[in-house]
């Protein structure tokens, strides 16, 4: 088995006349946490959206653990391990939390449930209560919480800061680091640059669909030019 | 007392086929109307098994409910999956399975033709019981208890089962559901195949609690159907079970004490005013559907 459980190259999709993303290529190495940051529009969410087969690309490969999943469909690769939290949580407000991490592990046995609780203690309390009726912060603990249970070997999170406050921010990432040391490589997409170059082994920085700049994250954060022109408005 | 079964025999299987429809339109937010067609082509075989395939009335319901099934998944396949992609498919796929409906009359009536079909005289067991000083046949009992076993299923099914939980994944967000592992055309396809073998169970019961079979049952029943989902609550199983129920107690009635011409007038009627007391519907919630 290669080093990089995934491996992107020259990825390019459009909607309709739109191209959102123009030949992208990077790696994921198995184990890493890597991030792809960029404005609104940068073509983050249709990156992910391509490689985990939500859309699918007008060009190029994905290579996840050795095999080509270009043209996998979704459900299938979660079954393979390739699992996708979505950009706005995306949680199911009619159903129960429990339900909700019961079907994260639609494909398994669900076996992973009573250790997701263990992480995150507020959804056992709230286990019976609609999962509408969580904040945002919490909602966003059940979204990842209900990709564990799928048993990741590869884990895409998109924009989970989006909207929290700060503190819950500290509490995303913690989550994200101590997933990434239990063994799951780990793709972050962000806006917030500054926070996920920080965490992130290495980085790539896009914008209007194409790969800027790239580099370990914090050489990336170091380099005044590359703030400056790519991150300059983030804060954080 | 007499009436008043008879109004519970005859709502339950409206109930029956409300819930059918409801499931497509609860869980998928299509309406499917080809489901009277169903209804209408399930009276049929079900006849022709009991008449030529000397097949008893008991072991014909749940060869019905299989070909009901089969013709569940024919339907998403040619009248909605091709559409799903449009940005109308809502209203793509209600034309689409008016399409579909009637090609399945048509081919009703070319294998039956125009007339009015029954079972053997021989077919329904003899047996009645007395129930507070009303007859009641084996017959109804069974249509009665088929009924209620198959709405508690569902409705447990629903609830409680792995299925049902990606059901109602898929109802909320596809895409999600998709994000999850969920194969959401498996489940589509499965919901439309639950939602077919309920409809023709209950064709096949209407046409045993009448003993005839009519080109045209599907094209009475259809109003109805659509009349008892909106009053229990758009999506509602149980709404579509307790409207159900109304609408027969309230046709059985008005034929009683005002007149069968009356039937459709009071019935409707009554809807009508429940919907103008309670517009939500009777289980439904009063959040107005995401569009
Ligand atoms: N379904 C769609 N149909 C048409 N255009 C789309 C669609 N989805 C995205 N786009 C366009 O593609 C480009 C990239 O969008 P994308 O959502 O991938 O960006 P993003 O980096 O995730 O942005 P954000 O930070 O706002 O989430 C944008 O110009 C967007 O308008
Ligand atoms: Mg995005």
């Amino acid at each position: 088995m290669s080093e990089d459980i995934l491996t992107v190259e020259d990825l390019a999709v459009s909607y309709g006349r739109v191209q959102a993303v123009r030949g992208v290529s990077f790696t994921v190495p198995r184990g890493a946490l890597v991030t792809l940051v960029g404005a609104n529009g940068a073509g983050k969410t249709s990156i992910i959206n391509a490689v985990s087969g939500v859309v699918r690309p007008s060009s190029g490969r994905v290579t996840f653990q050795g095999k080509d999943v270009t043209r996998t469909p979704a459900h299938k690769l979660v079954r393979q391990g390739l699992v996708q939290v979505p950009e706005g949580r995306q949680i199911l407000a009619s159903l129960t939390i429990e339900e909700n991490l019961q079907l994260g592990g639609w494909h398994t046995s669900g076996g992973r449930t009573e250790e997701v609780y263990d992480r995150f203690p507020v959804l056992r309390e709230r286990r019976r209560l609609l999962a509408g009726s969580l904040s945002g912060g919490e909602q966003q603990m059940l979204a990842i919480g209900r990709a564990l249970v799928a048993e990741p070997s590869l884990m895409l999170l998109d924009e989970p800061s989006m909207g929290l406050a700060p503190k819950v921010v500290d509490e995303v990432f913690r989550v994200i680091q101590e997933i990434r040391a239990a063994g799951t490589s780990v793709l972050l997409v962000e806006q917030n640059a500054r926070r996920a170059l920080r965490a992130a082994d290495h980085g790539y920085v896009l914008a209007s669909g194409e790969v800027a700049r790239s580099g370990p994250g914090a050489e990336l954060l170091a380099d005044d030019a590359i703030v400056a022109a790519y991150l300059g408005l983030e804060t954080g | 007392m007499q009436q008043l079964l008879n109004g519970v025999f005859l709502g339950s299987i409206y109930a029956l086929f409300a819930i059918g429809f409801t499931l497509v339109f609860g869980i998928l937010d299509r309406l499917n109307l080809a489901h009277p067609a169903v209804f209408a082509a399930a009276a049929f075989i079900g006849i022709e098994l009991v008449t030529l395939g000397g097949v008893s009335i008991w072991l014909a319901i749940p060869l019905v409910a299989g070909i009901g099934a089969l013709l569940g998944l024919v339907i998403e396949r040619v009248a909605f999956r091709p559409l799903r992609g449009r940005p109308d498919a809502h209203f793509a796929g209600l034309i689409s399975s008016i399409g579909l409906a009637g090609m399945i009359i048509a081919l009703l009536l070319w294998r039956y033709g125009p007339d009015t079909r029954r079972f053997p005289a021989d077919a329904f067991p003899a047996t009645t019981f007395e129930v507070a000083g009303a007859r009641v046949t084996l017959l109804q009992v069974a249509i009665l208890a088929i009924s209620i076993l198959l709405m508690v299923g569902l409705t447990w099914l629903v609830a409680r089962t792995r299925l049902g939980r990606a059901m109602r994944a898929v109802a909320e967000n596809p895409r999600a559901a998709t994000v999850l592992g969920i194969d959401v055309d498996r489940v589509t396809a499965t919901t439309f195949a639950l939602s077919s073998a309920l409809g023709a169970v209950a064709g096949a019961l209407f046409a045993m609690n009448v003993n005839s079979a009519q080109l045209g049952m599907g094209a009475a029943i259809e109003l109805k159907g659509l009349a008892v989902i909106i009053v229990g609550g758009m999506g509602s199983l149980p709404g579509a079970l307790v409207g159900g129920l109304l609408l027969g107690l309230a046709e059985v009635f008005a034929v009683q004490y005002i007149g069968s011409s009356w039937r459709d007038l009071v019935a409707f009627g009554m809807l009508f005013l429940l919907l103008v007391v309670r517009p939500q519907g009777l289980f439904g919630s009063r959040r107005v559907r995401e569009v």
